[in-house]
């Protein structure tokens, strides 16, 4: 069983998806992500198990080169690739209540903003480590995040940016999320803001990249 | 007229436009407004815009059409519009250029990913091509594809410019600094290899737009010429990182601070000098007196 988690860890760290998938190289003709995780559950491993010591511990890697610059978003991409054809497996399992998510992360491109690769990488990243994430797409109103946040009691509320002339939505939206539900934490992200801004608006993390708002929510969410 | 690699060879430096985006923003563009309606129902807005920067000096001026491209208007529901929007653009950057001036037709990038099977090259050469033969019908000198990061893409665009139009390809991309202190996409590309794959692809000028102030321009034009010596360099940069304060967002470096690194970025290689996010037509003015006085 070890060995077939630790071989579904490197799947997801180096984006292998499935057994036809050409990428990457060195693991072509291999069993991926798909098949591994299939093979797990035929053979009784527990789904708990397959999320926490199978797919997590590959995200995180990933996620850890991927903020040292070792790695750049495609590498990134096909490891969350690999991880939600993994996670199409283990659905049944977090719905039947046999596996449970760590917590419930929200995330948006803010008001104006259709940009959406980052908040897309941010997503898989946080679904990958053990989250159910609620994606409410691009151009995001306070409106659409206060709904999903009185759904989901507890969650934590992502917020993304590219443009410099839509960032300023973000404190608008912040404050709109805190007014409506007292206590929800929001946390960051996007090209141009930073911790500074961050302070500014009234947001309670930035992160510069996706492992950073894991390990803030590992921290948050108990 | 001459083209802008001619005037490039006769030694030459030229100055290119600055920012449109934050500039829109200044003359009312909302949130969620689609930049490149503006075309059509507030040409005259867009016009004040050229115009500023024709006046203020500058050899060529970009169009506002940077997201007017099929993937990007359809967000706006205005997909059935790339022709007469992209048109509508170039002609009203013709018109403040006038025919002394060169007006390059801006192309940005999709925002769909070849990598997560978003979109295929077919649809985006497609999209490059009708968006680029419209900028040229509206009378565009050449076509700037900019702040690319995927590679495929930026040279999907500079082919479909290419073999489409008469008109000239410049092809930026946009890098920033990592740890290492080297340059990289966000693809994860560096200079050098845009450089290698670009004029290849047929890109007859190319450079680097947005993500880093003149300081660090600098760095990624010493790279692009240090692995080709004769390739038509481009850079729009950005007036520094941006600042948030009190609901608005400014740009630290000044006209001044902008033109003080002219001289030494045109030492480093570069023949064509513009701006981006957070530039005016006071930064254009104060870089287009450097290069004259040169």
């Amino acid at each position: 069983m070890d060995d077939l988690l630790s071989k579904l860890s490197e799947c997801i760290e180096f984006g292998k998806i499935n057994l036809a998938s050409p990428y990457p190289p060195q693991m072509k003709g291999q069993d991926g992500a798909d098949e591994i995780t299939r093979k797990a559950l035929d053979e009784g491993v527990n789904p708990q198990d397959i999320l926490t010591k199978g797919l997590m511990p590959g995200m995180e890697r990933i996620g850890i080169k991927f903020r040292e610059n070792k790695v750049f978003v495609p590498q990134v991409l096909m490891s969350a690739k690999a991880m939600s054809t993994a996670m199409l497996h283990l659905k049944p399992h977090f719905l039947s209540g046999a596996a449970k998510q760590k917590g419930t992360f929200i995330i948006g491109t803010v008001l104006g903003d259709l940009h959406d690769i980052g908040k897309n990488l941010v997503g898989m990243m946080v679904e990958g480590n053990g989250y159910k994430v609620i994606d409410l797409g691009t151009d995001v109103s306070s409106a659409k995040f206060i709904d999903a946040v009185k759904e989901n009691p507890d969650a934590v509320v992502g917020l993304s940016a590219l443009l410099t002339t839509t960032m300023v939505n973000m404190e608008k939206i912040t404050k709109d999320i805190k007014d409506a539900v007292p206590g929800t934490l929001v946390t960051i992200g996007g090209a141009p803001v930073n911790s500074d801004f961050c302070t500014k608006i009234g947001a309670d993390n930035y992160s510069p990249d996706p492992q950073g708002i894991v390990e803030y929510l590992n921290a948050k969410i108990l | 007229m001459s083209k802008i690699i001619q005037e490039i060879q006769k030694g030459r430096i030229l100055v290119s436009d600055g920012a449109w985006g934050t500039f829109l923003q200044k003359k009312g563009l909302k949130p969620g407004e689609c930049p490149e309606e503006w075309n059509i129902t507030r040409p005259g807005d867009v016009f004040d815009i050229a115009q500023s920067y024709i006046n203020a000096g500058a050899d060529m001026v970009e169009t506002n059409s940077f997201g007017g491209n099929w993937f990007k208007l359809q967000g706006y529901r205005l997909e059935e519009k790339v022709y007469e929007l992209n048109k509508a653009a170039a002609e009203i950057s013709r018109k403040a250029a006038g025919s002394e001036r060169f007006v390059l037709g801006s192309v940005g990038p999709t925002g769909k990913l070849l990598l997560m099977d978003e979109v295929t090259e077919d649809e985006l050469y497609k999209a490059f091509k009708d968006q680029s033969q419209a900028l040229e019908a509206g009378g565009a000198d050449a076509i700037v594809i900019e702040t690319m990061t995927d590679l495929e893409e930026a040279r999907i665009a500079v082919k479909a410019a290419k073999e489409n139009t008469a008109c000239e390809v410049i092809c930026t991309m946009t890098f920033d600094k990592i740890v290492t202190g080297e340059f990289r996409t966000m693809m994860g590309i560096s200079p050098t290899e845009m450089t290698e794959s670009l004029v290849e692809a047929g890109a007859s000028v190319i450079g680097a737009n947005c993500g880093n102030g003149m300081a660090d321009m600098i760095g990624i034009v010493k790279e692009i010429r240090q692995i080709n010596a004769n390739i038509p360099i481009l850079i729009h940069a950005n007036a520094g990182m941006p600042h948030y304060c009190d609901g608005e967002t400014t740009f630290p470096e000044s006209p001044s601070d902008m033109a003080g690194r002219v001289k030494e970025i045109i030492e480093a290689g570069a023949n064509i000098i513009g701006g981006c996010c957070g530039t005016t037509p006071d930064h254009i003015c104060e870089v287009t007196q450097v290069v004259k006085s040169l």
